[in-house]
């Protein structure tokens, strides 16, 4: 069925942050962007300057930062002052222990305030910040950690202990573990009374726009997780989306439910909302319904930014769970991570009075590059528009150039470099990273469409990556822990459609000799994948197979597997080798 | 269904959702989440596996309850009385 425009009204248009979209985006160039930001003052941006320092400097020291809701209940509430002392101090803690601009420093652990101290005094002390999904088993963690040269580590004792004590000394370039807490397993560092001691004044490295600021990994199809580096310029792209996008502002009560362990959950978590002095929720606690609606209530939510996976939990229990409360705060509600179901935009007018404003970005892009804003009518189902300063394409790849196509047609989303946020190489890897480009584009890997009006609908992706509760799941990194099981031959990984995550991953499997298929042997391997990936990454479901389908050159189709899970035609099979059996 | 057989019809579809797990060492005061490691996803599908073995219906409103083993035997218990 097609769903009807949800029109926005004239009050709505004149309320936005972006009240006129098309003649912004006609006349916006991202110097207007650098304009919303001070820089240092003897010269330099760095991003925790922009995001803490100067809102004190500026006399709003006493405005909160952080509302911190406890998982046990219980709240505690960071001003900008005590957040700027805290990141000096952990700054000061980087440099008490030798370390210097450009060392890299990687956190592992859930929504607990020393995660921003942390994120923002690596960013002051001019080092590389990278966060890691606290859910990671211990071989992405490692991989990523290998990947990046990880001068410290941040942490729990707990994750630490579970995650990564077996192989902390395999890893030279690792100086420091950090625990957040008042004790430290051995070789670790207490943080606690580390921070306590330390002065809670540091000048901020006077970094350039185009130094390294952070490294956010993401999966690619083949070989490893790819680093995706991105500078201290990137904060203008920040405050202009944070604006556009999400109708951030000074005192703004804003949610953002990402995890900092992934690039939203930073960039939007993190770095945005600070910029615009915005007033943060920050949820220790994990997806929880009534816990949920009572936080949007209570917290007098206005500016929500959450996932399609949450969403869509939310409509299981139906509307009838979220009567009795108060969501007359929320004005902007917004989504990112996959496509957002057009009844899920329309549900969110049903029991919040807005419709939900998809968006879509990705680790490359740093910032949201394709959204519904405020001001827009929103066509639910589709990503929207480009934001002002970024320019959008729907391209085919075809005798080794780019054509662009017009609308109506399918083909790659792409966009034209040159966003602040874009991301400036992947770590180590020129060739992958050239890759990306081609012709002037940068090739963003998703299928999409854009309609007559000018809205871009997403398809699919162009190559094998999954796409579950909003990560990006690379099948190799899957397939690479299915084979270290001692009954595993070979593996192949796929995304099958699910109505909650979008997509859930499914391995195919072939045995070694001396092993049979038995369900006792699929919990076996399925054990072993959660304990070295972790269960966001690990496979839902094995199949045993006594061959997999392959092409001429040993390549697994991976296509094949995933049509015929599906139904859909099984396509050019011209490469086929060995079929599957 | 006694006490002790809901304990064990929940530590086995626990086991079966998240076989990382070792039924043996599982607390009854351990969380699924925060303990446990289990996602939001595996809760899901931890509920539908118990209703299709217990025919118990968890509404989303009450993952909560069953949010440790001895939580889930006993609003189990009280579901199927």
């Amino acid at each position: 069925m097609a769903w009807e425009t949800i029109h926005k009204t004239e009050a709505e248009r004149r309320a936005a942050r972006l009240p006129d979209p098309e003649t912004a985006r006609a006349r916006f160039t991202w110097e207007d962007a650098r304009e919303m930001l001070d820089g240092l003052p003897g010269g330099g941006l760095n991003i925790a300057h922009e995001a803490v320092d100067r809102h004190v400097v500026a006399g709003h020291g006493a405005d909160t930062a952080i509302r911190w809701l406890g998982r046990e209940g219980g709240s505690r509430d960071l001003t900008y002052a005590e957040l700027a002392a805290d990141a000096a101090r952990f700054a000061n803690v980087l440099a008490g222990l030798g370390l210097e601009p450009g060392d890299r420093v990687f956190a592992l652990m859930g929504r607990v305030p020393a995660l921003y101290a942390a994120a923002l005094g690596t960013l002051k002390a001019g080092m590389t910040f990278t966060p890691l999904f606290a859910a990671f088993g211990p071989e992405p963690i490692r991989s990523r950690m290998e990947i990046g040269a990880a001068s410290v580590l941040v942490t729990t004792g707990a994750l630490y202990r579970r995650k990564v004590a077996a192989w902390r000394h395999d890893l030279p370039s690792l100086k420091a573990v950090l625990i957040a807490d008042d004790d430290a397993p051995e070789g670790c560092i207490a943080l606690g009374p580390a921070m306590a001691a330390a002065p809670d004044r540091f000048e901020t490295v006077a970094t350039g726009p185009e130094d390294m600021a952070l490294i956010h990994f993401t999966s690619g199809t083949t070989g490893k997780p790819k680093g995706a580096v991105h500078v201290h310029g990137a904060v203008a792209a920040h405050a202009a989306t944070g604006a556009f996008a999400l109708e951030l502002g000074p005192g703004v009560t804003y949610w953002c439910t990402a995890d900092p362990g992934w690039v939203t959950g930073t960039s939007y978590g993190i770095i945005a909302p600070l910029v615009h002095r915005a007033r943060m929720i920050v949820d220790e606690a994990e997806f929880e319904l009534e816990r949920w609606y009572a936080t949007l209530a209570r917290e007098r939510v206005e500016v929500w930014y959450t996932a399609p996976t949450a969403i869509r939990m939310m409509m299981r229990a139906g509307a009838d769970a979220a009567r009795g409360h108060d969501f007359s705060a929320l004005r902007f509600l917004a989504s990112v991570g996959e496509p957002l179901n057009p009844e899920a935009v329309v549900w969110g007018r049903e029991v919040f009075g807005r419709p939900f404003h998809d968006n879509w970005w990705q680790t490359e892009t740093g910032g949201i590059m394709i959204a519904n804003t405020a001001a827009m009518d929103v066509k639910p189902g589709s990503m929207g528009k480009p934001l002002p300063g970024v320019e959008a394409g729907i391209v085919a790849r075809a005798d080794g150039g780019l054509r662009e196509l017009g609308h109506g047609a399918i083909g790659e989303l792409a966009l034209r470099p040159g966003w602040p946020s874009m991301m400036r190489a992947y770590l180590g890897e020129p060739a992958r990273y050239a890759k990306c480009f081609a012709n002037g584009w940068y090739l963003t890997g998703d299928l999409a469409m854009r309609d007559g009006d000018g809205y871009y609908w997403f398809v699919g992706r162009a190559d094998d990556l999954i796409k579950s509760s909003g990560h990006l799941i690379g099948p190799f990194e899957v397939e690479s822990a299915l084979i270290e099981h001692d009954a595993v031959a070979e593996a192949a990984v796929i995304g099958l459609p699910d109505e909650t995550a979008g997509e859930v991953v499914k391995a195919y499997v072939t045995l070694n000799p001396g092993f049979e298929p038995s369900e006792e042997l699929e919990r076996d391997i399925r054990g072993h994948a959660r304990k070295r990936l972790g269960p966001a990454v690990a496979p839902r479901e094995i199949a045993f197979r006594k061959t997999l389908p392959k092409t001429r050159s040993g390549k697994i189709m991976r296509r094949l597997l995933k049509a015929r899970e599906l139904g859909l035609p099984e396509g050019d099979l011209s490469t086929l080798e060995t079929d599957e059996t | 269904m006694t006490p002790e057989e809901i304990r064990s019809a929940f530590l086995a579809e626990l086991v079966r959702v998240a076989p990382d797990l070792d039924a043996d060492t599982i607390g009854g005061g351990d969380h699924l989440q925060d303990d446990l490691g289990l996602d939001s996803m595996d809760v899901l599908n931890l509920v539908t596996a118990l209703h299709k073995r217990l025919g118990v219906a968890i509404p989303e409103a009450d993952y909560p309850r069953i949010a440790t083993p001895d939580a889930a035997v006993a609003y189990l218990s009280e579901a199927m009385r």
